[in-house]
């Protein structure tokens, strides 16, 4: 298909997929492996089809915590446009950005993997000139991030926040674990987990789950009918979907709303996820006047369709389904630890006795919270 | 002069059936039908004859058949009939050729062309008669973002949010003047609007002051060339203010309201003296430029305190998006298109037919462009010009419309046939006259029934495919070109509409 002579149409195809999803999160803010997470995950084995898994991390960079973690990924035919695409990228990222130190991810090559990208970190501060001195730092990599994904081919940045990284690719996720070696190198306070089952057969390491932008991960289960809204809504803002799936609108939502325009999170699922307006026009006025102002100004962002998601960000989980509740989502604390689950039975494989499950409700989200930050820092 | 012209229509009267009962005769205003006392039979001059249905349909013993008629002239591809007839009715008349309703011609209709998705295992469809499914709609300017403050679990927005017009259904009846169409028809698309959770929109011809308490609430007043009918209390009435620049019929021509038209209360609604031409110019003479619109819009921002959206109307044509982007930017709220097929009470045929371009390739093209803008969400696009079914609103809507405004639709639903004699002022069916005898034949409740029904009818089936699609509320499905494939389409076509092929 010639791209350049159709440009004009929104040639953009969209990956439709089920999914398990998993979250672990330690709200004193102490830190561990990813043995746990990655053994919940294997459970659900059967929600997935060795397509895609992947994981988002949070506090596994203390070393270099303020500094933005880059996960690279140079997909490439062969080993020399990997590299080359590897040059061009870090080319850029000369012109850019304040590089402290790189390194390939490390990896266990005696996992069987099909087709691995190159995967490379690096550890980077924005150097702002010119124009771009005025801009938000947060806005600055955003916008940076979106020129490597849509610019740079074969060239991914797959994880970009600080203290935190995401690793995915193509393989069940207990796999991808095992070949990122998570339960041997990496200790987080919060762990988001995704194994896939993409309904077409063409797997590729960047459509795998998280999809992260800044500190921000989503890992969904779900198709988003509003795709095509959603789209158009976040591209008038900047965001440039290229990942071909459904979910990276969800992240770029999540980054649009609570990172730039600094809703609290209680606002936010009311916008993903409205009430209808049969509750709505019942609500006392004040409360009216809130929830049809959201759904006015943001029906656009309104995610439509079957979905559960867990969101990650520093210091927070969020769970959340859609508005009539479409797909399963589990709820559980034991002591200090918050779990989301696609289902019930694997937060129970690793920690059977719970003090609360429940099901949170359609539209309604779990928060978990690290309760004291400080703290998390003092533990790092 | 004798007319070298053929009857349009051949009128077969079954004679066995007919009980000479004369109701043909006084149904008929164009004339076609008298009666002959001597044989007590009923003969019919067919070259007065319309094609409007109304004897046939009207007749108790069903004993009249009005068909195209079978005459032809030698076969010629290039000379067609209609082209020689119309062309001896010049040469006849010396004067230019009008005609009412949308252009009927072959243009390519892409609502035809166009396929609609549905969920199958991944997404579970949706049945409406049993889950939600939200089709109200917000018309007008949006803010970019909201500034929410919570304190202490206080909630607190403070963003000024513009005034927006609140729909249960993405359809609005189009405007259509007191005066171009009866004062029942008038009320009828009124009734209906209010009652189905919509708006009806004035025209150019005033509000007559009786249905400002009782219709206002349901009402968008037009602000035209011509100007009638306007005054403060007019444009407060009211819950939206259009502007209209230009019609799809008639794109870049004003209108010409005969005086036999301007009866007593429609020269009171209009502002101006009994049994007057009302001629609306073909520009507004204080709008000759961006700026010039902008200071109108301010102006009726003014007059009604800022609690009133502001649409402009505007015709599709061929630099119509970049215009439109000028228009929001110059603060309108709302910007209806009306395209190549829309309806119109008169027009030059010439007119009519050759000017514009089709209504969706206009919203594909708006969408797109105010989004590559970034100025989407400052306004809302109502499309109008050829909408027939409810498959036609979801389309438009999946194709970047807020919402659709349906005209011709409307008055089929009041009894309308299309045949195109509106400019006459002669209609049977009561809609398209100042006629009392005639306009008495439209009966307010039972054509305001019509038109909710109507309403009703096309909102179950919007309801229907959103819910095959795994969609339950209309935002989702807006611009959503996602659920959008053509079918027998060119490349070209394709990419205006920003849609991919079948298969695809």
């Amino acid at each position: 298909m010639d791209r350049k002579r159709r440009s004009r149409r929104e040639l953009y195809t969209k990956e439709i997929c089920a999914c398990s999803i998993f979250g672990a999160m330690n709200r004193e803010g102490d830190r561990f492996t990813g043995e746990g997470v990655m053994k919940a995950i294997a459970s659900m084995r059967v929600r997935g089809n060795g397509l895609g898994g992947g994981f988002a991390a949070y506090g596994i960079y203390p070393d270099h915590r303020d500094l933005y973690a880059f996960h690279l990924m140079f997909t490439g035919p062969t080993d020399v446009a990997r590299r080359a695409a590897k040059k061009e990228l870090e080319a850029f990222l000369a012109r850019k950005f304040d590089v402290y130190f790189d390194e390939e991810i490390p990896t266990d090559e005696s996992v069987f993997v099909r087709d691995p990208p190159l995967l490379w970190r690096y550890f980077v501060l924005p150097r702002k000139e010119g124009e771009d001195e005025a801009t938000a730092d947060g806005d600055y990599m955003v916008s940076q991030i979106m020129a490597v994904n849509t610019k740079i081919e074969n060239a991914y940045v797959f994880s970009s926040g600080k203290n935190m990284g995401c690793f995915k690719g193509v393989g069940y996720p207990e796999e991808i674990g095992e070949y990122f070696m998570l339960d041997r190198l990496y200790r987080g306070h919060t762990w988001t987990v995704h194994g896939r089952f993409p309904t077409n057969t063409q797997a590729w390491w960047g459509g795998a789950h998280p999809f992260g932008l800044l500190d921000t991960t989503v890992v969904h289960n779900g198709e988003v009918s509003s795709y095509g809204t959603n789209r158009w809504y976040l591209e008038m803002y900047g965001y440039a979907c290229t990942l071909q799936t459904d979910t990276e609108v969800i992240a770029y939502a999540a980054d649009l709303l609570m990172r730039r325009q600094k809703l609290p999170i209680e606002i936010v699922a009311k916008i993903l996820a409205p009430p209808i307006w049969n509750a709505i026009d019942r609500m006392d006025e004040k409360e009216k006047k809130l929830l049809t102002t959201l759904r006015m100004a943001y029906g656009p962002l309104l995610m439509n369709g079957p979905f559960a998601v867990i969101i990650g960000e520093t210091g927070r989980m969020i769970g959340l389904t859609d508005r009539i509740r479409l797909r399963p989502l589990t709820a559980a604390t034991k002591g200090e630890m918050f779990y989301i689950s696609s289902e019930e039975a694997s937060i129970r494989l690793i920690s059977p006795k719970l003090d609360r499950v429940w099901t949170p409700k359609g539209g309604e989200p779990v928060i978990g919270e690290i309760k004291s930050m400080n703290k998390m820092k003092r533990v790092c | 002069m004798r007319s070298f012209v053929f009857p349009e229509f051949s009128i077969i009267r079954d004679e066995e059936r007919c009980g000479s009962c004369r109701g043909c005769e006084r149904q008929c205003a164009f004339g076609v039908h008298t009666y002959d006392p001597v044989t007590d039979r009923l003969t019919s001059d067919e070259q007065k004859c319309a094609g409007c249905q109304r004897c046939a349909i009207f007749c108790p013993e069903k004993a009249i058949v009005v068909r195209p008629s079978p005459s032809f002239y030698r076969p010629n591809a290039s000379w067609s009939r209609e082209k020689i007839e119309d062309l001896k009715r010049q040469a006849e008349t010396g004067g230019v050729l009008l005609t009412g309703c949308g252009s009927d011609k072959p243009f390519r209709i892409y609502w035809d062309h166009i396929v609609l998705n549905a969920s199958q295992v991944t997404n579970p469809s949706i049945d409406p008669l049993r889950e939600p499914m939200e089709l109200r709609t917000f018309l007008g300017r949006k803010p970019d973002m909201l500034d929410i403050r919570a304190e202490d679990g206080d909630v607190e927005i403070r963003t000024e949010i513009s005034p927006n017009l609140t729909v249960e259904t993405p359809i609005l009846f189009s405007a259509m003047s007191y005066g171009a169409i009866s004062y029942n028809a008038f009320r009828s698309l009124a009734t209906a609007a209010c009652k189905s959770g919509t708006y009806f929109n004035t025209g150019e011809g005033g509000l007559p002051r009786e249905m400002r308490d009782e219709f206002g609430r349901c009402a968008i007043v037009q602000v035209a060339s011509g100007r009638f009918g306007i005054d403060a209390e007019y444009l407060n009435c009211a819950q939206a203010v259009e502007i209209k620049v230009g019609q799809g019929a008639k794109p870049g021509i004003g209108g010409h309201l005969p005086g036999e038209k301007v009866s007593l209360a429609v020269a009171e609604t209009r502002m101006i003296p009994q049994g007057t031409d009302a001629i609306s110019p073909a520009p507004h003479h204080d709008i000759y430029s961006i700026e010039d619109l902008s200071t109108l819009i301010t102006a009726l921002k003014e007059v009604t305190n800022y609690e009133k959206p502001i649409s402009v109307k505007i015709a599709a044509v061929h630099n119509f998006a970049a215009i439109a982007s000028g228009i929001v930017r110059a603060g309108a709220d709302i910007i209806a298109i009306d395209g190549l097929r829309g309806g119109t009470g008169a027009a030059p045929k010439a007119i009519r037919d050759n000017v514009g371009i089709p209504t969706e390739l206009a919203i594909s093209s708006l969408d797109r462009r105010l989004r590559e803008e970034g100025i989407r969400n400052q306004c809302s696009i109502i499309a109008a010009g050829g909408i027939r079914c409810s498959s036609d609103v979801v389309k438009a809507i999946a194709l970047g419309a807020d919402a659709v405004y349906i005209g011709s639709a409307a008055l089929i639903a009041m009894g309308c046939t299309l045949c195109q004699k509106c400019y006459t002022g002669k209609c049977n069916w009561g809609i398209c006259t100042q006629d009392p005898r005639l306009s008495g034949r439209l009966n307010v409740e039972i054509a305001s029934m019509r038109l909710s029904n109507l309403i009703s009818a096309w909102s179950h089936e919007i309801r229907e495919m959103l819910g095959g699609m795994g969609i339950n509320a209309l935002e989702s499905l807006r611009g959503n070109r996602d659920h959008l494939r053509g079918v027998g389409l060119y490349e070209w076509e394709l990419d205006v509409l920003g849609i991919k092929g079948a298969g695809e």
